[in-house]
């Protein structure tokens, strides 16, 4: 056969036909495969939750969001919280960032129960120097010397690296990261006490948190947050996730 | 046709006309994707479908494609195939897509892809240009593994996660770019002087 | 002949270019083991303030690098390259091993040192043909080398403990460098800083020992000033600017000057003959780059030290600016 002379009305036809089979094509794949990359993609972020958390049973997909006022800056925590079978909170992941470290963004998911301790962490995103900072990503939850975080409660007064009279190990060679990143430690365990005392509370049966529509954005200061943890959430924290499971 | 030279096709990609490490075709995946054995050899693969596929669907539509508007015409057939792997590999590997992730889409502009489909399958025959995309897919797949290989062994002291020897002799230069560009260097001067022997 | 000599404007840009001369060149009985020499030679005070400071680690490391250095050159050319010359005795290697041992810590381990003496002569300087052909300075490959790889090793300096006899145990510090960009921790006083009474490569700490060296060279003519003054005057205008801008955040120039690799490299690295520009305008258009990328790496980077990224981003374009500042040919008419 002879190839098609390159006239106008060929190359039209041609290149038409290719293109729509081609979006033919495509079209199938992407209905094929839309669903398993929607699941693929909730079950990343509810794995990075499950990996900070102990097991639960039910989870507060949607997150609901802090607001924390850090030096005249707002900064905004989502807080996932967890629920055993009975439907009573057992803890929560936040998502947490600081802007301290060596370059660029810090972003970390950390897990706290119900005592305000600390489960585990997982480093979501971070452009520290590589082979120094980048180490925060196993750092703080290995048992060595006093670097391991785990168990512990961001709110006592020795949580900061041993440079700055705190008690925790901070990476050798890495000071800023480390710092920073307990920092984003500290403003994750501030967004959960507040927010938790809510749930506490109202699991707790005195007064059940009224159920309101969509959630509603709380502010507080974080130097208050930070100086008496427990006691600042005085701001009204309302969520309707947590409001639902209440019976 | 012989049985011989299709064979010849097939064999020529492996090594003498290896894409990577004679024709120096598709740097930018090479240097970009091999920090480690694996995520060498998955970007291998990938490419390998790309490359039988396109050169398939080319060699088929060769007569029917007007010679002014051949190059459009490919890149559409090779977008669409590297669209495919990327919608797949999401929804089922998605471990490797956040590995890989930028540099899949970037297979079509790799030139061995385009290459093979202007130089091999718009003038052969269907079964010889599927060998053609398997022969050059294979070989790019053998040249990343081994770069990815050396790369993840100097930098962590491990191959396919298996550990050889302790992390804390591994450089890291040779899992950063840098490291990509010095060990792509050396193996193609070793492999040069091997294939002059 | 005569006439044309006695014609002013000509004779005029005759002296001009006698300035400014690629080859031919008299020659002056000048040799590159003579230079090796003088640069070695110069390197001296900062050597026997490292000795001082960082005592038996300073030592060790620098012998260390140097046989290292030397032995590759030897192995490489004798075995991989079967040449009959043998350049090891030009000096090039002994130096190359020299300042390399100048840009590390005095408590790197062996076989680090061992490596990056590997790196500095197999991938820096035998790759591209050996001397006179590499590109990049020899030395600075092999500690950029090490850093990105052994970021820990790299950046815990001992803290200088005068006639220290421990090697590997010695306490380490961060260097002033990363405290500026930490902003903590106290700033050595300038005097310190001077002598070398602070944390830091073996080479690096004593401002006072590299000028020396400067001097030294200068007087005996193995360099000239323009690379040096430019890099300087670059670092301390850029942070100048800054710190007039916000002194909170930014330390003043003249921390910049006297801490971290600047002195050593602006004298010392980015000088080498091989590796920077010919022409006089070239060596300043290198040198004002040098100083700005440091400054930029410094201020806004990942690493707290950019000197050496500095002078190897500029060796690069060194062939370039050679191809674009040329000093007029004899005779070539100049355009009015």
């Amino acid at each position: 056969m002879a190839k098609l002379e390159s006239s106008f009305k060929n190359m039209l036809l041609v290149l038409t036909c290719i293109t729509l089979f081609a979006g033919g094509i495509l079209a199938g794949v992407y209905t094929l495969t839309k669903e398993p990359i929607e699941k693929s993609k909730l079950a990343k972020q509810q794995n990075a939750i499950k990996e900070v958390l102990p097991p639960f049973d039910s989870l507060d997909d949607e997150g609901k969001v802090v607001v924390i006022e850090k030096d005249g800056k707002k900064g905004e925590y989502t807080v996932y919280t967890a629920y055993d079978a009975n439907g009573s909170a057992i803890g929560a992941a936040v998502e947490s960032f600081s802007n301290g470290g060596f370059s660029g963004e810090i972003k970390v998911m950390v897990g706290f129960d119900i005592n305000n301790k600390i489960v585990d962490y997982s480093v979501l995103e971070q452009k520290e120097t590589p082979g120094l900072g980048t180490k925060m990503v196993d750092w703080f939850k290995t048992d060595k010397g006093n670097q391991n975080i785990k168990g512990k409660n961001p709110s006592a007064s020795s949580f900061k690296v041993n440079k700055d009279g705190g008690e925790i190990d901070a990476i050798t060679a890495a000071t800023i990261s480390s710092r920073a990143f307990l920092e984003a430690v500290k403003d994750a365990y501030a967004a959960y006490t507040n927010n938790a005392d809510a749930t506490t509370d109202s699991n707790s049966g005195a007064t059940t948190v009224e159920n309101t529509e969509g959630s509603e954005e709380t502010t507080v200061d974080a130097e208050d947050a930070k100086n008496d943890a427990t006691t600042a959430a005085t701001a009204t924290t309302t969520d309707g996730n947590s409001g639902a499971t209440q019976n | 046709m012989s049985n011989n030279s299709n064979l010849k096709v097939l064999t020529n990609g492996l090594i003498k006309e290896n894409p990577i490490f004679v024709l120096l075709l598709g740097m930018c995946p090479t240097l970009g994707t091999t920090s480690s054995a694996l995520n060498g050899l998955s970007m291998g693969l990938a490419t390998t479908f790309v490359l039988i596929c396109s050169n398939i669907v080319i060699s088929l539509l060769k007569n029917i494609i007007p010679d002014k508007v051949r190059i459009p015409a490919f890149v559409v057939v090779i977008a669409t195939f590297v669209t495919v792997v990327e919608m797949v590999m999401q929804a089922y590997i998605p471990a490797l897509f956040d590995s890989l992730g930028l540099f899949i889409p970037l297979i079509v502009v790799n030139c061995i892809v385009l290459g093979r489909a202007e130089a091999f399958a718009a003038k052969n025959n269907v079964f010889r240009s599927m060998l053609d995309g398997l022969g050059m897919g294979l070989g790019f797949s053998f040249a990343l593994t081994l770069l990815g290989s050396v790369r993840e062994l100097l930098g962590t002291g491990k191959v396919f996660s298996m550990t050889v020897f302790s992390e804390n002799y591994g450089m890291l230069i040779f899992v950063l770019a840098p490291g990509a560009f010095i060990a792509l260097g050396y193996l193609i001067a070793i492999i040069n002087k091997l294939r002059k022997t | 002949m005569n006439e044309q000599i006695h014609n002013p404007a000509q004779q005029k840009s005759a002296e001009k270019l006698l300035v400014v001369s690629p080859a031919p060149h008299i020659h002056s009985g000048d040799s590159i083991s003579k230079n090796m020499l003088g640069v070695i030679i110069a390197l001296i005070p900062a050597y026997l303030v490292a000795l001082y400071f960082f005592g038996l680690g300073a030592l060790i490391v620098s012998i260390t690098a140097v046989i290292s250095c030397m032995l590759f050159e030897y192995l490489i050319q004798r075995f991989l390259f079967r040449s009959k010359s043998v350049t090891i005795g030009d000096g090039s290697a002994i130096l190359t091993g020299l300042l390399l041992s100048f840009n590390l810590p005095s408590n790197l381990p062996v076989w680090m040192v061992v490596l990056g003496a590997l790196v500095a002569i197999g991938i820096g300087k035998m790759s591209f043909g050996g001397l006179g052909n590499n590109p990049f300075n020899p030395a600075l490959v092999g500690r950029v080398f090490l850093l990105i790889s052994f970021p820990v090793q790299m950046t815990s300096w001992p803290r200088p403990i005068p006639m220290n006899m421990q090697y590997l145990d010695a306490e380490t510090g961060p260097t002033v460098l990363a405290m500026i960009k930490n902003h903590f921790g106290q700033l050595p006083e300038t005097t310190d800083m001077l002598i070398g009474n602070m944390g830091g490569s073996l080479g690096e700490v004593s401002a006072i020992a590299l000028l020396i060296g400067l001097a030294y060279m200068l007087i005996r003519k193995i360099i000239t000033w323009h690379i040096p003054v430019s890099i300087l005057f670059t670092v301390f205008a850029f942070t100048g600017i800054l710190y007039l801008v916000n002194p909170e955040t930014y330390a003043s120039p003249l921390v910049h000057l006297l801490t971290g690799g600047l002195l050593l490299g602006a004298i010392f690295m980015a000088t080498d003959y091989v590796t920077s520009p010919m022409s006089k305008v070239g060596m300043i258009i290198y040198g004002i780059g040098i100083g700005i990328i440091t400054v930029v790496i410094r201020v806004f980077g990942a690493y707290p030290e950019g000197v050496s990224f500095a002078i190897l981003i500029m060796n690069a374009f060194t062939p370039l600016i050679n191809a674009y500042i040329k000093p007029k040919r004899f005779g070539e008419k100049i355009k009015k």
